[in-house]
């Protein structure tokens, strides 16, 4: 379906990208306010995409300037990947009123560089979320993995200090490389078919060597900027040191594109790919869980604890390699294992860094040793923080909990038995980290504690956040439909 | 062994360059320039995929020059944003150092 419907994908698209021109070419109050006033827009035009995708059981798609592909360029909504906007746009939001507390512009003046900086990147990351979820050629989703890098690295450094912009210097670094290994797949497809546009490539594609040197090329690029072992040294003291609305967005949302991408590079363009393959991104995602599991066990810092357990939760998505493969591999439970994954991590992973940073606003420090006494001076994010934690670890009713028992369930059904076990060992060691920190915030603080109490109101929004997770875990432990719209034809409408 | 080939064992050398530097150099500066020289390769790359696949009369593809100049945009503003991380960088820990 094209046409008017499909404008709204332009929309959302360029909603959030006016608001950044706007914020550079008129003088405003504040820019928060800009920011504001384009959330509801935008998220209207995501959550009417996602209802026309589901209605309709087919994607939306649109065509810039009426040119067809392969010359013009086509956006594309399918079940997923609306489901994923959807995702994107309420996450941003809550982050968004979370992040009034500490980047709201102050009186008297028009604009203030960290507040400034901090909305116009929220608005770009938003923007560049939404190309890669939609765009429907190589090129463009290159284009769209580069500037969701730009958006993503000034937000780790936003405080300024020596070792924020060594982490967000190390944080470009690492991107760049996987963005330049990620062009050299591009030009090898183009060298080999002629073609960049998903719909082409799926009909032309053939097993060879070049295809699959390519399509390795490309997975080991995004491999890179999805933080998974053993190219992941670049995301634990980044996300640790950007502030704490900042570190939400970046955990739940921004390494989640690359890797949505990896799946459909997977799925779409290399159907034919072989176990060892599979098995490969599977060992590789397993070593991520078990080693930044523990690693996340030994940290001294709460930030950096929950930093490392992003590195680990997102090796669990790279266990659905093997378990989805089949002829129609959107009706495996590794399929829509792995993508309730991405998004109950997602709303959990943001809870987590916004109540963390409620509770380090609250005492002061962010040392988990120290906590005692949190419990009591911000109770509600303690508890956010513990749903979060229900779901990292796996346990009912979370979303984490659906999408890893489906991913058992895939792995017991295809006789992967060690996928099984690895799922399990990291639900241990997550139960670990989070169970430590509950611990010692329940603990009564000692004398001399200095506590700044947090406002009800601020600590409502990781409740959201966590409520949120907690909800995704009521869906049916199947595979979704709605996951699988747009999945079986790929041919341009 | 036409130019397709010479450009193509061009790219290959300068990827292998670059990724010698990124790999061997410590310093962010010398890791930045390794990677203007992987990106300088990969965008030779698509250079001789215009060779290779032009038409009949064309001397080459123009569908991955205009690539070639989208790559080169991106990674100048790519390595702008570095050098500017960079900078602040050397500021504040001069800041720092001085009493």
């Amino acid at each position: 379906m094209s046409g008017d419907a499909g404008f709204l994908l332009v929309l959302a698209l360029m909603l959030p990208a006016t608001g950044i021109v706007a914020m550079f070419a008129a003088p405003m109050r504040a820019p928060e306010r800009l920011a504001f006033l384009l959330y509801p827009p935008t998220l209207a035009a995501v959550v009417a995409i996602a209802v026309i995708v589901g209605r309709s059981e087919a994607a939306l798609s649109y065509t810039l300037g009426g040119w067809s592909p392969p010359l013009g360029l086509m956006l594309r909504a399918d079940g997923a990947g609306a489901a994923l906007m959807v995702m994107s746009a309420v996450i941003i939001g809550l982050v968004g009123l979370s992040a009034l507390g500490a980047f709201r512009t102050p009186e008297g003046t028009s604009e203030a560089r960290q507040p400034f900086a901090f909305w116009a990147l929220l608005l770009a990351l938003w923007s560049a979320l939404n190309l890669v979820f939609l765009a429907q050629d190589l090129f463009t989703l290159f284009v769209a993995l580069e500037l969701l890098t730009f958006a993503a690295v000034p937000m780790v450094c936003l405080n300024g200090k020596a070792d924020t912009l060594q982490a967000a210097l190390r944080y470009l670094l690492f991107a760049l490389v996987g963005s330049a290994f990620y062009l050299m797949g591009v030009a090898l497809i183009y060298g080999a078919y002629g073609a960049l546009d998903f719909a082409i490539l799926r009909v032309v594609m053939r097993e060879d060597a070049a295809t699959a040197l390519a399509v390795a090329l490309m997975i080991g690029g995004l491999m890179a900027k999805t933080a998974v072992f053993p190219v992941h040294l670049w995301l634990p003291p980044a996300h640790a040191g950007a502030p704490p609305p900042a570190s939400a967005v970046l955990s739940a949302l921004v390494i989640k594109a690359p890797f949505f991408l990896i799946v459909r590079l997977w799925f779409d363009l290399a159907p034919y790919h072989g176990a060892p393959a599979a098995n490969l991104l599977a060992a590789l995602g397993a070593v991520s869980i078990l080693s930044c599991s523990l690693l996340a066990l030994r940290q001294v810092r709460l930030k950096l604890m929950i930093a490392y357990s992003t590195v680990a939760q997102v090796g669990y998505l790279f266990l659905m390699f093997p378990l989805a493969t089949s002829d129609m591999p959107w009706e495996t439970l590794g399929w829509s294992g792995g993508l309730l994954q991405i998004v109950s991590h997602a709303f959990a992973k943001a809870a987590m860094f916004v109540a963390a940073g409620l509770i380090a606003e609250a005492l002061g420090h962010d040392r988990i040793d120290d906590l005692a006494g949190a419990a009591r001076a911000a109770p509600v994010s303690v508890f956010a923080f513990a749903l979060a934690g229900l779901s990292l670890m796996g346990l009912p009713p979370s979303g984490g909990f659906n999408a890893k028992v489906m991913l058992i369930s895939g792995a017991v059904a295809t006789e992967q038995w060690w996928i099984a076990v690895v799922i399990l060992a990291g639900g241990i060691l997550a139960a670990g980290y989070v169970f430590r920190v509950i611990g010692k915030a329940m603990a009564d603080a000692g004398e001399g504690v200095a506590i700044t109490p947090v406002p009800r109101s601020r600590e409502a929004i990781p409740l959201a956040l966590a409520l949120c997770a907690l909800v995704i875990g009521f869906v049916p432990l199947q595979p979704f439909a709605y996951l699988a719209i747009g999945r079986s034809t790929g041919v341009m409408p | 062994m036409n130019t397709a080939t010479l450009y193509g064992l061009m790219t290959a050398g300068l990827i292998g360059i670059g990724l010698f530097g990124l790999i061997m150099h410590c310093t962010a500066l010398r890791k930045l320039l390794s990677f203007n020289l992987v990106a300088a390769g990969v965008l030779l790359l698509f250079g001789v995929a215009a060779q290779r696949g032009a038409g009949a009369g064309f001397p080459g593809d123009p569908v991955p020059q205009a690539m070639v100049i989208t790559g080169i945009v991106v990674a100048f503003a790519a390595s702008a944003l570095a050098v500017a991380l960079l900078l602040r960088l050397l500021d504040v820990e001069r800041e720092d150092d001085a009493p």
